[in-house]
């Protein structure tokens, strides 16, 4: 799917319609007909709807859509090789900046690969820290999503009261770690330092309204005639498709794919905790966002669960002053907020990685957008965008 | 001073002149506050503070807003009609000014012996000259989308036209009924017509307990709103989409076309299809309630009698506005088959039998209004049923699928 710029699509169907089309024209008909062609659209690289420089190369006749192609790409930083000449604190930095929607559960699988490796033991509360701040990072990212679909359906308000909402998890996470998208906080072994007095409140206070406002905001937009009519039957992704793609996260269980990590394989402490895996039968704009919106809820209650349960003691284990794994490889994969994170780690036991390859949910995630894309109307398109939910950065890394 | 009212053409050329020019200027000022208030409105409702710089309460910030788009590089595509491409924003701009010239917006003053209406042209095809004006601003749109030479705008015109042209028809039928009702295609004098109190007008004249309980209604103003209330709506939604304001403000769709029709227009060009826009709000403000809010009519104290229209009217149509902010901080765009559908398959036919409704009653004479209520009640029925009956409509809520424990 990432071809060059330059590549014109050609469909089976769009030749055989110019073809029929040519012969009308030559046997000359009787009636005058209207002469009409196909327009080819660059959605992107600078499009409000792409949230970022993602480019779609679209066949359009009038308001349909016949043909489109994503085009990826444009925001290439090269991490998997830059992270082989940098030692692991950094990487840390480096992986939370590949979807920097959800910073702090793109470090975790990278933490857990190396404890992995280096046979480290996390204290109990490091693990339910994690957990609590991995699920309020989940929380940010799903409503940055829900603002953004809603915008891009037409409808503004809910964007700023979502971002209302994000402020006070945000706070709590900046108590903490100081950074507001990226937060560097997750080290192999353990946290960078506790969290201080007060951050539990916060985060408490945060997660609570979020609990008691999200009814408010899913009357607004999901019971909204407008939206219904927007989004059911619109763009829908088939399981079978969505499992060839290697679709994962929300978008897989828009799709009746009932899968998720955290349940299926369960990392950190998450086994410990009660939560629900949403899942909806029809692969629809509307499921997806349905998926997406209650999975907030799910996430609030770990979050309360893990600060109530929450066990003291240190936040570090034991860990050498220099990080060095040893000779090895590991695979670990995590829930990232919008879909399967794996990071697939080979270590020659020096300082840095001798190969770090990184499986990012949006990247195939997109992949499934060329089809889902076919016979829909523009309108359409935007909201299947929207309802795919994915960081450029997360795409090209 | 009476030398120059003599050259000048006498007093009705020098009264239309001045009407012409308050008018004007009014209507500017009335466009400043009301972005300036849509603004603030949003903003509240959306838990933001909104423009606070300029002015108390950033109340200046439209017109600082306006210098600047002055003051910006007029830029124009190279693959841009030249000529076009300037015509379409004052084609867009003009006709909603124009159309204020038949809203009255207050009953009349007197200076000297003068009696000046407070309207600027009472012409006897006041409805028939709104429908024009508001069919020639969609030449505006259109001209811009096809003059930019750009696909985005292209296809916001293409959208624009095809969205105006089928609601143009709506707007045009809804206002039937009211003419019909009023005899009288006259602005002036359909809200005459809607003068006095519902009880007076055969509600049910001869109906012994009816006849007092239609008493105790007497301070119900008798106003087109009860008795032709499908049309009110009629001509709301279309109203609503001649203006291309959210939710269907399709043409533009910011997040789909970028801009829609403008998308290459800045500047003063841009800011001219900006003040076309919200006049042609307030012009279909001020409509929906002449037409069927009894336009100026209200409570008339004896202190300053010639100041009160005005402020009903001012304040009537300030809640259309307020109606329309409402209606953009809410919905969500509609979509292009979606719109037509609505358009063509409901709208129009809905305006057409209540057309025919209107008629039939109109002729019998006695207690029409009433029967016009319980029809206008059966045919939201029947029309409400028929939406339901379409399954798009209905889109059931996804069931719920939760796994609690485990993997799978």
């Amino acid at each position: 799917m990432t071809t060059g710029p330059t590549v014109e699509p050609v469909d089976a169907s769009e030749v055989a319609r110019r073809a029929q089309h040519e012969a009308e024209e030559s046997f000359g008909e009787s009636e005058p007909r209207l002469d009409t062609e196909e327009m080819i659209l660059n959605v992107g690289p600078q499009h409000p709807a792409t949230h970022g420089v993602f480019r779609l190369l679209a066949t359009i006749d009038g308001e349909k859509l016949i043909h489109a192609e994503p085009i990826i790409g444009y925001m290439h930083r090269g991490y998997e090789k830059l992270v082989e000449q940098r030692d692991y604190r950094q990487i840390t930095n480096l992986v939370s900046r590949m979807d920097w929607l959800s910073g702090i559960n793109n470090e975790l699988p990278l933490a857990l690969a190396l404890e992995k490796l280096m046979e480290i033991e996390v204290p109990p509360r490091a693990t339910y820290l994690r957990v609590a701040m991995a699920e309020m990072n989940r929380i940010l990212n799903h409503l940055m999503f829900f603002a953004s679909f809603g915008a891009e359906l037409g409808a503004i308000t809910p964007t700023f009261y979502a971002f209302r909402e994000r402020e006070d998890i945000q706070l709590a996470l900046e108590m903490a770690t100081g950074g507001r998208m990226h937060f560097g906080f997750f080290r192999p072994g353990g946290l960078k330092e506790d969290v201080p007095a007060g951050f539990f409140d916060q985060a408490l206070k945060g997660v609570r309204q979020v609990i008691e406002r999200l009814n408010q905001y899913e009357d607004l937009l999901i019971g909204n005639e407008i939206f219904k009519q927007r989004t059911i039957d619109v763009g829908v992704l088939e399981k079978e498709v969505a499992y060839s793609y290697g679709v994962s996260g929300p978008i897989a269980r828009g799709s009746d794919i009932d899968f998720d990590v955290r349940k299926d394989d369960p990392y950190l402490s998450y086994e410990d905790f009660d939560f629900e895996v949403c899942s909806a039968p029809n692969g629809d704009c509307f499921d997806r966002f349905w998926v997406l919106v209650h999975e907030v809820a799910e996430s609030a209650k770990i979050v309360e669960q893990a600060i109530e349960g929450m066990p003291s003691g240190p936040i570090m284990g034991k860990v050498p002053r220099v990080v060095q794994a040893p000779k090895g490889e590991v695979y670990v994969r995590t829930e990232n907020p919008l879909g399967e994170l794996g990071m697939y780690l080979i270590s020659d036991g020096d300082r840095t990685p001798y190969r770090l390859k990184i499986r990012t949910p949006s990247y195939s995630n997109v992949s499934a957008l060329s089809h889902v894309l076919k016979d829909t109307y523009v309108s359409d398109m935007i909201a299947i965008l929207g309802s795919f939910f994915f960081v450029l950065g997360d795409i090209d890394r | 001073m009476n030398a120059i009212v003599d050259f000048l053409g006498g007093d009705i050329v020098v009264t239309a002149i001045v009407k012409t020019v308050v008018a004007f200027a009014a209507l500017l000022l009335t466009t400043l506050i009301v972005v300036w208030a849509e603004r603030k409105v949003i903003a509240d409702m959306q838990a933001r503070i909104g423009p606070n710089r300029w002015g108390p309460y950033g109340i200046l910030q439209t017109l600082a807003d306006g210098i600047k788009l002055f003051f910006k590089e007029d830029f124009r595509p190279r693959t841009a009609d030249k000529w076009t491409f300037a015509l379409a924003p004052v084609l867009a701009m003009v006709p909603s000014l124009l159309a204020f010239a038949i809203v009255p917006i207050g009953d009349h003053i007197t200076i000297g012996d003068r009696r000046i209406d407070l309207i600027v042209a009472d012409l006897n095809i006041g409805i028939l000259y709104f429908l024009a004006m508001g069919s020639i601003g969609v030449y505006g749109v259109v001209l811009a989308g096809w003059a930019s030479g750009s696909k985005y705008p292209l296809l916001g015109g293409i959208r624009a036209s095809a969205q105006m042209i089928s609601y143009e028809i709506a707007l045009g039928l809804s206002l039937v009924p009211v003419v019909l009702a009023a005899g009288s295609l006259s602005t002036v004098d359909i809200v005459a017509a809607q003068a006095g109190s519902v009880s007076n007008v055969s509600f049910f004249n001869g109906v012994p307990v009816l006849e007092q309980i239609a008493e105790l209604f007497s301070f119900v103003p008798n106003w087109y709103i009860w008795s032709q209330w499908p049309a009110f709506f009629i001509f709301l939604i279309a109203g609503i989409a001649e203006t291309n304001r959210a939710p269907f403000d399709l043409p533009e769709a910011e997040t789909e076309l970028i801009a829609g029709f403008h998308t290459e227009y800045s500047g003063i060009r841009f800011a001219l299809f900006f003040l076309g826009e919200y006049v042609h709000v307030v012009i279909i403000s001020a409509m929906a309630v002449t037409l069927f809010f009894g336009g100026w009519g209200g409570p008339k104290p004896d202190f300053l009698p010639w100041i009160w229209p005005i402020g009903w009217f001012v304040f009537k149509t300030g809640l259309f506005v307020y109606l329309f902010v409402w209606l953009r901080a809410t919905m969500p765009r509609l979509r292009y088959d979606r719109l037509m559908w609505l358009g063509w398959k409901r709208l129009i036919p809905a305006s057409l039998v209540w057309i025919m409704v209107t008629a039939v009653v109109n002729t019998e004479g006695v207690s029409r209004n009433a029967r016009l209520v319980v029809f206008g009640i059966l045919f939201v029925i029947v029309l409400f049923w028929l939406g339901k009956g379409d399954p798009r409509l209905t889109g059931a809520v996804t069931p719920q699928r939760r796994r609690v424990h485990g993997p799978s």
